[in-house]
């Protein structure tokens, strides 16, 4: 009998628990060749990195309000990187999501894909009962005015995806003032914890946004969006 | 010849930004192999080599905006 679409599952998911960024990185391009060579299925990294700043090699150095010495100072470090986007933070507390997946199985489009990571946290931000929502032009998700609790920034070799997005769960956002979030001025970080005035279980949350990962990407799998 | 041009990326993506060359003129390039990298707002992606050969003109420079269709660069 032919195997039906439905009973594949959309991805492996690797739990990397609380990682060094470059490690992770490694990680990423490690399954992101054998990803291209076929040897793997689509899998997804889910981590929580140490003090990290990230900044895109468009990014720009004005968007980091600290000195390299106060950032040395507080153990973090300063990495560019192959993504999109400008400079973000990531440190314990805020779940990093790296889905490595052949879009040639959805739809070639690196936008659509963007569209879908944001639906991916809109649905999980559901069950806190927080509503998430897009803001035209500014990639991320936000849940007010200026408020942004998850960010994206993502890559494609050969249709093939790495980096990919973040979102604040109990993350002190005090490091937030340290840069301009994604270069947005007026933009403030916010988390579930700030909203809910309350810590949230970060396990819970990783399998949460794991379920929302594969809830998203099985409908856009079976049911692409009409063009 | 074969003229490198930036393939299609989208519905809404009509244009992207030179980031990175990983070549330059002159070099021997398999196909396949990473000529360069580009990002859009959110996105980098590496546009492959179409043909082996070595790199005889490379038509823009990072921070540049190419529209999607045009030529980056040409193989020999």
């Amino acid at each position: 009998m032919m195997q039906t679409s439905f009973d594949k599952s959309i991805a492996d998911i690797i739990d990397l628990g609380i990682s060094e960024y470059r490690e992770a990185y490694n990680v990423q391009r490690e399954i992101l060749r054998k990803r291209l060579s076929g040897i793997i299925d689509d899998t997804v990294i889910i981590t929580e990195h140490k003090p990290v700043f990230t900044i895109s090699r468009l990014g720009s150095k004005e968007n980091l309000l600290a000195t390299s010495d106060e950032i040395k100072d507080k153990g973090i470090e300063l990495i560019e990187i192959d993504r999109g986007g400008d400079i973000t933070f990531h440190g314990p507390g805020q779940l990093v999501m790296y889905p490595i997946i052949d879009l040639k199985g959805y739809s070639r489009d690196i936008h659509e894909y963007i569209r879908r990571l944001e639906e991916v946290v809109i649905d999980f931000l559901l069950v806190y009962d927080i509503k998430g929502f897009r803001v035209p032009g500014a990639s991320g998700v936000w849940v007010g005015k200026n408020l942004k609790i998850a960010s994206v920034g993502i890559s494609i070799k050969r249709w093939t995806t790495y980096h990919g997005i973040s979102v604040n769960v109990n993350i002190p956002l005090h490091y937030f003032d340290m840069i301009v979030p994604c270069g947005l001025k007026r933009c403030k970080a916010v988390s579930i914890a700030s909203l809910l005035k309350k810590p949230a279980d970060i396990q819970a949350a990783k399998s949460r946004l794991t379920d929302s990962f594969k809830k998203v990407f099985r409908i856009w799998r079976d049911r692409p969006w009409s063009k | 010849m074969v003229k490198v041009a930036l393939p299609e990326l989208g519905e809404d993506v009509k244009s992207a930004v030179v980031s990175f060359w990983h070549v330059a003129v002159g070099d021997k390039v398999s196909e396949g192999d990473d000529l360069v990298e580009m990002a859009t707002d959110k996105a980098t992606f590496n546009v492959p080599s179409p043909a082996s050969g070595a790199i005889k003109e490379i038509n823009c420079e990072e921070g540049d905006t190419i529209q999607v269709g045009d030529t980056l660069a040409v193989i020999e």
